[in-house]
C-alpha cells in the first residue's frame, strides 16, 4: 500500500485546478492484467478486448501485442471490485488473467 | 465453405459440417461437459437446488491441468509462487466465482450440442449450421475452451511448442488430437473473422 501524503502546513497554495502531483484515490491502485499464451488466437484476444472493454480496434489490437510481446499487459484499472469483475469475464472468455495492485 | 465459417447477411454466422465433423465436434463439446462437470458443492446440502445456489465454489485450483487453465487463479503472477496473501485473496476469489463460471462454461457446450443435434445432414454435401449472435458467443467460447484443453493435453505451454507438434509423423499417437487441434483453431478464426467482418 501506498503511504497517504501528509501536506506541509506552510504555504498556502493558489488554486490552479488539477495538480499534476495529485495522490492517486487508495481506493482505485489495481490492475487488471492479460498474460501471454500459446493458444488462444491473436485475433480471438483482441476481439475479445473489443467486445467486453469496448475498446476501438487499434487500441484493441495494441494491447494484444503487448500481451504476445512482453508477455503481459495491462488492460483495465479501477477499483479491486472492478478489475475482479474484468478478471472474472477474462477466465469467461478462456484469456489467463489476474488482477493486482499497481504498483 | 468447409471448415470454415463465414459472415450471414443479417448477422451471426454460418458453416457447413458433414456427418464426420458434426459427430467430431459433438464428442469433443460432450468431453468438455464431463470435464467441467457440476462443480457443485459436495456434503448435505448438495442435493437442495436452493442451499447449492448459494454454495460455496472450491478455495483451491483444480488438479487437473486442463481445468487449472479454465478457471486459473486471479491472483499471483503466473509461473512464480504465490506469496500468502495473494493464495488467501485467490481462493477467496475462486470460492465465489469458481462454480459461475463452471456454469457458464457448460451452458456454452451445452448451446453448441443442441445447435449441432438441430442439423440433420441427410444429402452429400452435409449441413449447415447457422448462428445467431448468442449462438456465436457459445460457439467462440467452446472453441476456445476446448482448444485449451487439448493444449492442455498435448503439453503446448510456449509459443513454440506448436511448431514442432505440427510435424509430428502420423504413426504419432497424439496426431490425431493436433489435427483435431488445428481444425478447431480454423473454426474460431473464421468465427472470428465472421464477426468483426
Amino acid at each position: 500500500m501506498g503511504s497517504v501524503s501528509v501536506a506541509p502546513v506552510e504555504i498556502e497554495r493558489p488554486e490552479t485546478g488539477e495538480s499534476p502531483f495529485a495522490v492517486a484515490d487508495p481506493d482505485v491502485p489495481w490492475v487488471t492484467l492479460v498474460h501471454n499464451d500459446p493458444v488462444n488466437l491473436m485475433s480471438y484476444v483482441t476481439y475479445v478486448f473489443q467486445a467486453y472493454f469496448g475498446y476501438p480496434k487499434d487500441k484493441a489490437h495494441r494491447l494484444m501485442l503487448d500481451v504476445h510481446h512482453k508477455g503481459r499487459a495491462a488492460v483495465s484499472s479501477g477499483s479491486r471490485e472492478e478489475m475482479e469483475r474484468d478478471v472474472q469475464a477474462m477466465h469467461g472468455y478462456g484469456l489467463w488473467a489476474t488482477l493486482s495492485q499497481d504498483r | 465453405m468447409a471448415g470454415h465459417f463465414e459472415p450471414l447477411a443479417g448477422g451471426g454466422a454460418a458453416v457447413a459440417l458433414d456427418e464426420v465433423e458434426i459427430s467430431i465436434l459433438r464428442s469433443l463439446a460432450v468431453q468438455l461437459l464431463e470435464l467441467i462437470g457440476p462443480g457443485e458443492a459436495e456434503g448435505p446440502e448438495a442435493a437442495d437446488p436452493l442451499a447449492r445456489l448459494f454454495a460455496e465454489g472450491p478455495s483451491e485450483p483444480p488438479s487437473d491441468p486442463a481445468l487449472a487453465r479454465l478457471f486459473p487463479d486471479a491472483y499471483g503472477t503466473p509461473g512464480a509462487e504465490q506469496d500468502q496473501q495473494e493464495r488467501a485473496h485467490a481462493a477467496e476469489f475462486r470460492r465465489y466465482t469458481e462454480n459461475d463460471l463452471r456454469e457458464r462454461k457448460r451452458q456454452d457446450a451445452l448451446g453448441v450440442v443442441r445447435s449441432l443435434d438441430s442439423l440433420s445432414p441427410g444429402g452429400e454435401g452435409g449441413a449447415v449450421l447457422r448462428l445467431e449472435a448468442e449462438g456465436c458467443r457459445q460457439w467462440l467460447g467452446t472453441l476456445n475452451d476446448l482448444r485449451l484443453t487439448i493444449a492442455a493435453r498435448l503439453e503446448i505451454t510456449a509459443d513454440d511448442d506448436g511448431d514442432a507438434l505440427y510435424r509430428l509423423p502420423d504413426s504419432d499417437p497424439r496426431k490425431p488430437m493436433v489435427m483435431a487441434y488445428l481444425w478447431l483453431g480454423g473454426l474460431q478464426e473464421t468465427l472470428v473473422e465472421a464477426l468483426t467482418s
